[in-house]
């Protein structure tokens, strides 16, 4: 399994060992990762605001070197997903706007191919229908029992649905909880699990979301969750790095709950030292995890 | 078929007003709706029900209700459709707003936030003497939000009102943008001043619930971003949701990437001390967990095409007036 690999700005950034995690976990899985280093920002949803053709021929520009390399196309973050998947949508209605999008890569000597499209998938759709479930199984090397784990989707990767290829995979709001049960886990279902974890206003209107970060993490901690697993790295942000700031808008006392990427949680379960997966750099303490591998 | 419904029931007049479900079990058509069945319910089994229905052929918006967790008009929900989520069919009100009994909730909030967006045309001048003529493309942006019925289906899966009830809303919003985009109105701008405003539409989490449980197919949240967009074109620049996008979109012209550092610091406003001191007490927890953003950041060796393409676009909007609406 072969894909172009986009990482997103924030795997690169403030969330480091999601990358480090994701490219140690791949090989052993048997993903094969080209990277796109000279890929750029999706606008995450914000370059849209400004404009929305600047923001497609962006996206356009990494398509444009995946279709080149004819490969499909990876990415880590449920954020970058949405985006990429809204902006193939509209170039696909709209021939029009695929042509002026092509203009603007002409003299990079890029095109993408609108028509023909590109298959773009999360890593978490990669893991469930290209490896598979049963496959993803038989690598368990160190089948997580006991590690009761919450799923946090992040929103572009559960909305809208037609957008996002549900028409066909009608159960890809459901595979982070089987993948959490595929490594042995302890399933917990929590209110708000499907819901927002309030990066996106985080510095428009800070209370609001905090709030609605503390308002999952304490329903999760509610349910016993020794952490959540999340495939976007701005809902790690949010939940992980603002959960001190959070605590104080949290119905439970002791707010203390875990974020894990979703390489993370594979890795572990593969077998792989907590370390090299980088599980120790969280703003939350990681050692409830730990103690119960 | 038989259809098994779980009704959350309130009635404010009883002692025991804790909200509760009940369990009713009917043999209905296959093709039958779950107004149909929650009226059957009503008119054969339990008269005690109460709900808000009139056209039945989802116009009237009365309907809206939560369906087995996501707000859906009950007369556009055929029973059998449901059958894939589990036999039973939770029947909820709709959220974000009082309920006044059963499935029959307040929508008085919901008709004071619409109000409060001015949704009337606001002309300059005497009216013309006939009609007020427009060219069809001018309006073919207003489609999707012309389409509302206003029945509060996103007011009751927002994720915002759920922790903020001043939010205006994605369905105030999208009327908003109804009036921003129509050629015949004169007030634009003071317009997109009003709806800048805390509680307005940078107070939207783009989490596009509202996107996915529109039985009209109206985008409210599309609606919120064009909104943001024409805000930004009109040089309404002070606030924190505007300075974030042109922030963002300035990094990533610069870098090719977005430049996580600089970011806040710049949505804040590049000479408000105060507010980039409020982000000084998370920097030493991301520094120890290894996690601040570099402070001189990776451009990508591309960079100089990224900057053509932001230019193209800008260059292009000037040229053929894209992105403005008139």
């Amino acid at each position: 399994m072969r894909y172009a690999f986009w990482p997103g700005c924030v795997s690169k950034g403030a969330a480091p060992e999601l990358y480090q995690s994701m490219v140690r976990v791949a090989p052993e899985l048997g993903i094969e990762l080209e990277e796109l280093y000279d890929g750029n920002c999706t606008g995450a949803g914000v370059i849209s605001e400004h404009s929305m053709e600047t923001a497609d021929a962006l996206n356009a520009r990494n398509f444009a070197m995946a279709q080149r390399m004819e490969l499909p196309l990876i990415n880590i973050c449920s954020t970058c997903q949405g985006v990429q998947s809204l902006a193939q949508d509209r170039m696909r209605k709209r021939p029009e706007l695929a042509a002026q999008v092509n203009a603007s890569l002409a003299d990079e000597g890029l095109f993408y191919d609108a028509e023909k499209g590109l298959e773009v998938k999360n890593f978490l759709w990669v893991l469930v229908e290209d490896l598979g479930l049963d496959k993803l199984k038989s690598m368990v090397k160190k089948p997580l029992t006991g590690l009761k784990v919450g799923p946090f989707y992040g929103c572009y990767i559960l909305r809208p649905e037609n957008i996002l290829g549900m028409d066909e995979h009608n159960e890809r709001d459901h595979y982070l909880e089987y993948v959490i049960e595929a490594l042995g886990c302890t399933l917990i279902t929590y209110e708000g699990q499907d819901k927002c974890c309030g990066f996106p206003i985080l510095t428009i209107n800070k209370k609001n979301s905090l709030t609605m970060a503390a308002n999952h993490l304490s329903s999760a901690q509610e349910e016993g969750a020794d952490c959540l697993v999340t495939p976007c790295p701005l809902c790690h942000l949010n939940l992980d790095a603002q959960q001190p700031d959070a605590a104080k808008y949290a119905s439970v006392n002791g707010l203390e709950v875990p974020i894990l990427h979703l390489p993370q949680l594979i890795g572990l379960a593969l077998g792989m030292d907590p370390k090299e997966l980088r599980v120790d750099r969280h703003v939350v303490s990681t050692r409830k995890v730990l103690a119960n591998l | 078929m038989q259809v098994n419904l779980k009704v959350r029931r309130y009635d404010p007049e009883t002692p025991e007003t804790e909200p509760s479900y009940r369990n009713y079990s009917v043999e209905m058509p296959e093709n039958a709706t779950v107004l149909d069945t929650l009226i059957e319910v009503r008119e054969y089994h339990d008269g005690t029900l109460s709900l808000r229905c009139s056209c039945r052929s989802a116009i009237c918006g009365s309907c809206a209700m939560r369906i087995n967790g996501k707000a859906r008009l009950a007369c556009k929900t055929q029973v059998g459709s449901l059958v894939k989520d589990g036999g039973e069919i939770v029947v909820e009100p709709a959220g974000n707003l009082p309920v006044i009994k059963d499935l029959v909730v307040d929508m008085a909030p919901f008709w004071s936030k619409v109000r409060a967006v001015d949704p009337w045309l606001k002309t300059d001048g005497p009216p013309p003497e006939r009609e007020y003529v427009v060219p069809n493309e001018s309006m073919a942006a207003l489609g999707e939000v012309m389409n509302c019925i206003m029945c509060g289906a996103c007011v009751s899966d927002c994720t915002v009102l759920e922790v903020d009830q001043s939010f205006l809303g994605p369905a105030a919003l999208a009327k908003a943008f109804r009036f921003v985009g129509d050629p015949r109105d004169d007030a634009q701008n003071g317009r997109l001043r009003a709806y800048s405003q805390p509680s307005g539409m940078w107070d939207c989490t783009r989490c596009n619930y509202c996107v996915e449980v529109c039985p009209k197919d109206v985008k409210p949240m599309e609606q919120i971003m064009k909104l943001r967009s024409e805000a930004v074109h009109a040089g309404i620049k002070n606030n924190n949701g505007s300075r974030h996008t042109l922030s963002f979109v300035d990094l990533v012209d610069t870098n090719g990437r977005l430049d996580e550092f600089r970011l806040p610091v710049f949505t804040e406003g590049k000479f408000n001390l105060i507010g980039q001191l409020s982000y000084l007490p998370s920097a030493p927890r991301m520094l120890r967990a290894g996690k601040m953003p570099p402070i001189f950041p990776h451009k990508i060796p591309g960079v100089k095409h990224v900057k053509r393409i932001f230019k193209y676009f800008e260059q292009n909007r000037t040229k053929a007036g894209e992105g403005s609406l008139h």
